[in-house]
């Protein structure tokens, strides 16, 4: 069957339509997207599974943003609704549409590694809650999609098994811990995709590649299944190419579950509703600590850009401050390294996973550990234990997490002046692969503006908002971000005030130019 | 704060990493610049201040005590790398327990 | 009630010394289901068949607290007078070990569920005085098991062994953890406090707490000191495996260390291993640097608050506690021995039954410590599981009474009730099995003279004054009726019979 190349440029809510109105079927659009990726991203496609290839057999020009495609399993899922729907079954809203999960959540069946060596070839025995709520609602899952190893990074480049590269410009980094997610939906090889955010994980990465990405109020999504870096911080969401649709899975994935302990019992907020409300009237705080020094020019024009367009729809501006906002990025590099360290002991080559041999069980660990963990998962388990050990406790973990309730309490009085904050998203456009990987400490930086969010536990999204030119490249026109802010378990407010942007902007164009992944 | 290199393998004792020498030597300094970054908590005033370990203050999640169905013993031993009598196998151990 | 009372002193070759002990016990709670997650509790079955995702560890799965062991810890920490914390949470414990899943335990650290409580315990000194003596109890806190390994090689034990076999049924079953003050002086009373933890915790119904199954545990800290100076430096002594060993095991270390400190040496901060065999402690660790375990905040849990309307309502359902029990039952005439061992002992409820159903408490405790406990404990068996109830325990006392039975058949009718499960009562056995009482005058006096006539010998010499001879005529007459005949019955008659 020759595939429709123009369904990969659909987003999911036309999709979903012409499903419906059996314009075309689940088949169709799951092979439209099985081909688009045997084509761009590098994997040994034929057969049930597709593999990405190694890291040094991938081409220049391919996106690398799955790991693990699920083609077999993801036709039968397609062809199995096409005959629900066929036999007149209602569906769920999205039924059919295909989405890409990032390889962080288990899937039963499925190998889940994390982006890691240490989980080479495992197959989880059970399925995260989110994985089930995607399959509850009929999504047709395509497979599993790169990531920094272990959620812990900014550019993907921390992956096992090599970097994703950004459809708007191959030779640059899709951001990260989410990147392979992002880079599936900006370089539409999936129209939908879950990532997680732990600080910033699925915000940066939805800016350097132009597209929808929301961390939705911490608890309103499952984390069972979710395999934890920084618990108290993980929250998983979607990416897609247009405020509803992101919105729209979203609502999907959010909701109690008995099996999170840290679940919120409310009824997670309508996000779908309001959204199409508008912002007149809407006080919109710019956050004073979260611009100027450290932000590209370009990112700060298109800012101001933003800033002019809410105006112009109505929306009161205002400035508000969030006196400790500065100290977030250190106490969140203290925070999430001491819950990850801990997190992280249980890979120790006992009951799953990779296992180097030695003469004792303590050798055996060491060594396993040593050989599974990549630099950046070690520099943080090493931060982590050291923030946590006897001696340094108070001055490090304690006194961060007294800072983190200064900063919720930063935001709670900011939302008293406004009803959703913005800020530019990242402080920079996407860098070239390579750039940042000597520097951490600079690679942590491009997190200063999301992870004030992240140690409240607010909702939080990014959308596109124009394009800037690289400092290395002033010709360049890449995707510059806006980072919309609410208050705890008023998702809807950023999806309302995302959309109006959105669609006073015109949706992004896709990417273009010589660098860019070829989009139909 | 900067961290020597036997420091550095002392952390790495407690997390269980066996760390090669080029390894601690060159994660001495990065270790080091990203604690000088971190301890900038210390400049805030935050005596008083409860910590927070969560954004929401939830309390009292229980589960009743009513017995689910486990995983069967074919899918929890899949994973592991070394199985002897339906039991996960792991060289002598040699440090005693807790 | 009485505060501490001077414990004895431990002599020495160069004076007296006190020693010092306290005592870590763990309790594993007998939940339907772990402490994290709905697997069952049982762990006696094939290997890695009680697991799932939580309790084996797999990346991704998160704990969920159990509502029934967080209440049956509460109600433990009430019953030991303890205060309930308002507001407490869970702490990870790091630490790296092959049965701990992953390779953190769950625990709590500075805010236990349950502290400052206290336990009275009625000991007997070596000079045979009773003493009431009261040890603080720091803290309560829950927290989980680890899994079981099996270590395979030559030895059978850790050391020497070639490799571990790790099975995680037991990974995850909620466990207490009882931190006594160092209050305890003695051996007796280090034992009485686990004795008396045991009965409560099984008055509770919250633990079967079988020392020998490890659904308790004690570990002892062991210092001696010279009276009233400082604390000595302490060694912890771990695989204490019975209520005597903890005695042997507390009696040895003292010993030991005294002799160390007598003759110049020091006492080295340690971990010290229990060798019931030989009877003696040996080092297993040193603890010269404490091991650092990094405790923070599990993120994947949240407080427990507990209101003092939940306090009050668990304080309503404490039953009565085996100090009420006892002191009920020496009120009801009972000896304070056999008091004790009707409670300890699990024959409480059958005991009041008894006494409800119209025995007289004394009769009814004699039958109790006596028989019942000797031939339920040669089946192996609880009174529940033997079927045996307190109204056939009535039922027997008044058998005897009414002269039915005699102390000797009593106790083949006991033996007929537990055979058959308590399906059938003492009566019904008695009469089935022809186990009453013969002492129908008339059958009785054929018989007696048949005897009589048979033995004109024994007759002359009883007549001559050898009264002790009349026991084996009367051994005649219960041969003769297979034990059945009323003993006094045929003592009278065979006097008449004699003197006639």
């Amino acid at each position: 069957m020759a595939a429709d190349v123009t369904l990969t440029g659909l987003s999911a809510s036309e999709l979903a339509q012409r499903l419906r109105d059996r314009e075309v079927s689940a088949l169709e659009v799951a092979e439209a997207h099985l081909e688009r990726i045997a084509a761009h991203d590098g994997v040994e496609a034929g057969g049930d599974e597709w593999v990405a290839r190694d890291a040094d057999a991938l081409g220049e020009r391919d996106v690398h943003a799955y790991l693990h495609v699920t083609a077999a399993a993801a036709r039968e899922h397609a062809a199995d609704v096409d005959r629900r729907r066929a036999a007149g079954e209602e569906l769920a809203p999205l039924a059919g549409v295909p989405v890409a999960i990032k390889d962080v959540l288990t899937t039963r069946g499925v190998p889940t590694t994390c982006g890691s060596r240490m989980l080479e070839g495992w197959v989880p025995p059970y399925d995260a809650t989110v994985t089930e709520r995607l399959r509850a609602g009929d999504l047709v899952a395509l497979g599993k999609t790169n990531m920094d190893e272990f959620a812990m990074g900014s550019s993907t480049e921390n992956s096992a098994y090599g970097p994703t590269r950004n459809p708007w410009d191959l030779g640059r980094v899709p951001g990260g811990s989410s990147g392979g997610s992002a880079a599936a939906v900006a370089g539409r090889l999936a129209p939908l995709s879950i990532g997680t955010d732990t600080g910033g994980s699925i915000r940066q990465p939805a800016a350097l590649t132009g597209i929808v990405g929301a961390k939705p109020t911490y608890g309103t999504v499952s984390r069972y299944g979710l395999v934890a870096f920084a618990s108290s911080l993980d929250q998983a969401g979607p990416f897609a190419r247009t405020v509803e649709d992101a919105a729209r899975l979203h609502a999907l994935i959010a909701g109690h579950d008995p099996r999170d302990s840290t679940s919120v019992r409310e009824t997670a907020p309508d996000v779908l509703g309001p959204l199409r409300e508008g912002v007149e009237g809407l006080r919109i705080g710019v956050v004073r600590e979260l611009a100027g020094e450290g932000y590209e020019p370009g990112v700060e024009r298109a800012f101001a850009d933003v800033l002019e367009r809410y105006e112009r729809l109505g929306a009161e501006i205002v400035e508000v401050s969030l006196p400790h906002a500065d100290y977030a990025l250190a106490a969140y590099y203290l925070i999430a390294p001491s819950e990850a360290s801990s997190n992280l002991a249980r890979f120790d080559g006992v009951r799953y996973g990779l296992r180097v041999d030695a003469a004792t069980a303590e050798e055996m660990n060491a060594a396993t550990r040593e050989a599974g963990f990549g630099p950046e998962v070690k520099r943080r388990i090493m931060i982590g234990t050291h923030a946590l050990s006897s001696g340094y406790y108070d001055a490090y973990y304690l006194q961060a997490s007294k800072v983190r309730t200064l900063i919720a309490r930063d935001f709670a009085a900011a939302f008293e002046q406004a009803d959703v904050l913005i800020s530019p998203t990242s402080p920079s456009v996407s860098f070239r692969l390579g750039e940042l990987v000597d520097d951490p400490l600079a690679m942590y930086l491009n997190d200063v503006a999301t992870v004030p969010g992240s140690l409240a536990g607010i909702p939080a999204l990014s959308l596109p908002a124009g394009t800037a030119p690289a400092p290395d490249d002033p010709d360049a026109a890449l995707p510059v971000g806006l980072q919309v802010m609410a208050p705890l378990l008023r998702d809807e407010l950023m999806y309302r005030a995302a959309w109006a942007l959105e669609q006073d902007l015109g949706p992004l164009a896709a990417p273009t130019g010589p660098s860019a992944l070829e989009v139909a | 704060m900067s961290l020597s290199p036997d420091e550095v393998r002392h952390v790495a004792g407690l997390a269980r990493l066996a760390l090669t020498d080029e390894e601690v030597a060159e994660l001495a300094p990065q270790l080091s610049s990203i604690l000088d970054y971190a301890e900038q908590v210390g400049e805030v005033a935050a005596e008083d201040v409860p910590a927070s370990t969560h954004p929401f203050p939830l309390a009292n999640v229980l589960r009743p005590d009513e017995p689910r169905p486990s995983l069967s013993r074919e899918d929890v031993l899949a994973g592991a790398p070394e199985v002897e009598q339906d039991r996960f196998a792991v060289p002598r151990i040699v440090a005693e327990e807790g | 009630m009485s505060a501490t009372s001077t414990a004895a002193l431990l002599e020495g070759e160069t004076g007296a010394w006190e020693l010092v002990v306290g005592l870590e016990v763990h309790v594993e709670l007998q939940t339907a289901t772990k402490m994290w997650c709905g697997c069952s509790t049982d762990f006696g079955g094939p290997a890695n068949t009680n697991v799932c995702p939580v309790c084996t560890g797999q990346p991704g799965a998160l704990p969920v607290a159990n509502e029934q062991a967080v209440a049956d810890a509460a109600l433990l920490g009430l019953a030991l007078g303890c205060d309930i914390a308002e507001v407490c949470r869970f702490h990870r414990k790091n630490y790296f070990y092959p049965d701990l899943a992953k390779n953190y335990q769950i625990s709590q650290y500075d805010v236990p569920l349950c502290h400052d409580g206290r336990l009275d315990l009625d000991v007997t000194t070596d000079e045979g005085e009773q003493v009431t003596r009261r040890v603080g109890i720091e803290r309560l806190h829950m927290e989980e098991d680890t899994g079981k390994s099996l270590h395979v090689g030559e030895s059978g034990r850790l050391h020497g062994a070639e490799k571990s076999l790790i099975d995680y049924n037991r990974c995850g079953i909620p466990l207490l953890e009882i931190v006594s003050d160092p209050d305890i002086r003695d051996p007796e009373t280090a034992q009485a406090y686990l004795r008396e933890l045991q009965a409560i915790v099984r008055t509770l119904g919250v633990s079967d707490a079988r020392m020998e199954e490890g659904s308790i545990r004690c570990d002892a800290n062991v210092s001696v000191r010279r009276p009233g100076e400082e604390l000595g430096t302490r060694c912890e002594i771990k695989n204490l495996n019975s209520v005597r060993s903890l005695g042997r095991a507390v009696r040895y270390e003292a010993r030991r260390q005294i002799d160390v400190l007598e003759a110049g040496g020091e006492i080295v901060m340690e971990t010290r291993h229990w060798d019931e065999g030989r009877g003696v402690t040996e080092t297993l660790r040193r603890k010269e640097s404490v091991t650092d375990y990094r405790y923070f905040p599990d993120p994947d849990l949240v407080e427990i608050h507990s209101s003092r309307a939940w306090v009050e309502q668990l304080r309503a359902r404490l039953p009565e506690l085996p100090a009420a029990s006892r002191a009920r039952l020496q009120q009801a005439g009972l000896s304070a021995e056999q008091a004790a061992t009707i409670v300890a002992g699990g024959l409480l409820a059958l005991h009041d039954e008894a006494v409800a159903a119209g025995a007289e408490p004394v009769a009814v405790a004699n039958w109790c410590t006596g028989e019942v406990t000797g031939q339920l404990s040669s089946a192996a068996l609880t009174p529940a599981e033997a079927g045996l109830t307190g109204a056939h325990v009535a039922e027997l006392v008044a058998l005897i009474d009414d002269g039915t039975l005699s102390t000797k058949l009593a106790k083949d009718v006991l033996a007929g009730v537990i055979e058959e499960r308590g399906a059938v009562p003492p009566a019904e056995v008695a009469e089935q099995r022809g186990l009453q009482q013969v002492s129908d005058e008339g059958e009785l006096q054929g018989i007696v003279d048949e005897v009589v006539a048979a033995n004109p010998e024994t007759v002359e010499a009883i007549r001559g004054g050898n009264d002790k001879a009349i026991g084996a005529l009367v051994g005649q007459v219960m041969k003769a009726t297979r034990g059945q005949a009323d003993p006094k019955k045929t003592n009278e008659l065979l006097r008449a019979a004699i003197e006639a």
